[in-house]
């Protein structure tokens, strides 16, 4: 048997017999990346919905920043808001450095622009298509941007699902502002990371595994919303003949 | 309603080109012309969605206006709330605007599919439902951006009924229509529209018996011949 075969068959029977130091990791990356998607998700559906209405002087460079946001890299966030969050830094005060507070506030950060840039997309579309109607009733722009967001839940659902992926996968920032602390602010990519580097790749292998069967599941949860919503309602319009 | 001197343009396109026109109450009139002649564009200034980049929209402020589009948008929800929605957004309460949904559903023969899914409905009822949803709105005016140009021809007789109704009850309409037939039976008065410009302004028997509109215009011409309706 090699290496991997060992670390594999180790891995496995880590997973299946619920190791409670893996089941704690694997929690913990959970309540991180939820809490995180949750506050981004909270700001970010609301102003990616606005932006996607509003028309104001200067829109155009804030949606350049904003698809610069895009491709952010993490290291830099985590920077940030270690910087943020130092002693001597302007939210030094709240004493969240290397705890689970600065972790998801670093995440949040890192995901806000998918959420709010994704959002403006989906309900610039349908308001370029038929805002005009919504309008025509009276409709103003933070309601017609509160309809349309809600109109297209479907799509924003997969926004939201993403936005979930893209942190639970990240690696940087959360090493950074955490601190990678033993059964406190150890999450999975920061536990696959360090286990790696010391040798101990059972573990680090355990958590590879479920952070890709994390991700896999948020893929088949995309493709079960999309499926649903065509079957649902998403039949063409001006169709005669459907079923009364 | 009135429109003096009224220009619009998007770019370097000019959509509308000095349009004078007054509106009746209780009048039926048809916008015609081929496309791209500034129908549309017309409806929209009526209905204060585009504002005119020269000349002035004058609107009595008592006067309640609804529009009805070619592809009407209905959202993901039930037909009854599709309607209580918009007379929420007037201003109703909620429950209240329900009872005026089911009111509306039952004006456009509807009332059976009240609770489905609004975008589940065929093209012909999900018109009507566009239907149901202005006249829900009470409105003075009526404006139609060519309400059967994707339906069939059952469909079409359907809605064209409820316009005919609704134009008894005392609502002015204002349509934009390719279909001659329909202006001849629903019109009282026809205007001509070609690239922006009015080019005739008629009751509707002067303008289908009186002088030939080709002495004109040739693309009028051949427009009342149907060759590019």
């Amino acid at each position: 048997m090699n290496t991997f075969s060992d670390s594999a068959t180790t891995a496995l029977a880590l997973i299946a017999g619920a190791d409670p130091q893996l089941l704690s990791i694997v929690v913990r990356s959970l309540a991180v990346s939820a809490s995180a998607c949750l506050l981004a998700c909270g700001a970010g559906l609301l102003l990616g919905a606005w932006l996607g209405v509003a028309r104001f002087a200067g829109r155009g460079a804030v949606l350049t920043v904003l698809n610069t946001l895009l491709a952010l890299p993490s290291v830099v966030v985590g920077l940030v808001v270690y910087l943020l969050l130092s002693r001597s830094g302007p939210l030094g005060f709240l004493g969240w450095l290397f705890s689970f507070h600065a972790m998801v506030l670093a995440q949040a950060i890192l995901v806000l622009p998918v959420v709010t840039a994704l959002t403006r997309q989906v309900v610039e579309d349908v308001d370029r298509d038929s805002g005009e109607q919504l309008r025509s009733l009276g409709a103003g722009p933070w309601l017609r941007s509160w309809l349309l967001a809600w109109d297209e839940r479907y799509a924003l659902l997969t926004v939201v699902i993403a936005a979930f992926g893209r942190a639970i996968s990240e690696v940087g920032a959360v090493m950074i502002v955490g601190g990678n602390i033993d059964g406190f602010t150890r999450v999975m990519t920061t536990t696959i990371a360090l286990e790696t580097s010391k040798g101990d790749l059972p573990l680090a292998l355990a958590l590879g595994i479920v952070l890709l069967a994390v991700v896999l599941a948020l893929n088949a949860l995309i493709a079960l919303v999309r499926r649903w919503r065509v079957g649902r309602d998403d039949r063409p319009l001006l169709m005669e003949g459907a079923p009364a | 309603m009135q429109l003096k001197a009224v220009d619009v343009r998007f770019g370097a396109v000019a959509a509308l080109q000095g349009i004078d026109l007054r509106v009746a109450p209780g009048e039926r009139l048809a916008l015609i012309g081929a496309n791209g002649s500034g129908k549309s564009t017309l409806l929209r200034v009526l209905h204060g969605l585009i504002g005119p980049s020269a000349g002035s929209v004058l609107r009595d402020t008592a006067m309640r206006q609804a529009m009805l589009f070619q592809r009407p948008y209905m959202l993901r929800t039930s037909a009854l709330n599709n309607i209580a929605l918009a007379l929420w957004i007037r201003g109703d309460r909620w429950r209240r605007a329900r009872e005026q949904a089911r009111l509306a559903l039952a004006r456009v023969g509807l009332g059976e599919v009240a609770q489905r899914n609004a975008r589940a409905l065929s093209g012909g009822q999900q018109q009507r439902l566009a239907l149901a949803r202005a006249w829900s709105l009470e409105p003075d005016v009526l404006l139609l951006d060519e309400p059967t140009a994707s339906l069939d021809p059952h469909a079409k007789r359907e809605v064209e009924a409820l316009m005919a109704q609704f134009a008894q009850a005392g609502m002015t309409l204002v349509f934009a229509s390719h279909n001659l037939g329909q202006v001849k039976r629903l019109a009282t008065r026809v205007v001509y529209l070609e690239h922006g410009r009015v080019l005739a302004d008629l009751p509707v028997h002067e303008f289908f018996n009186g002088p030939r509109l080709g002495e004109t215009s040739r693309e009028a011409d051949l427009f009342v011949k149907g060759e590019l309706a």
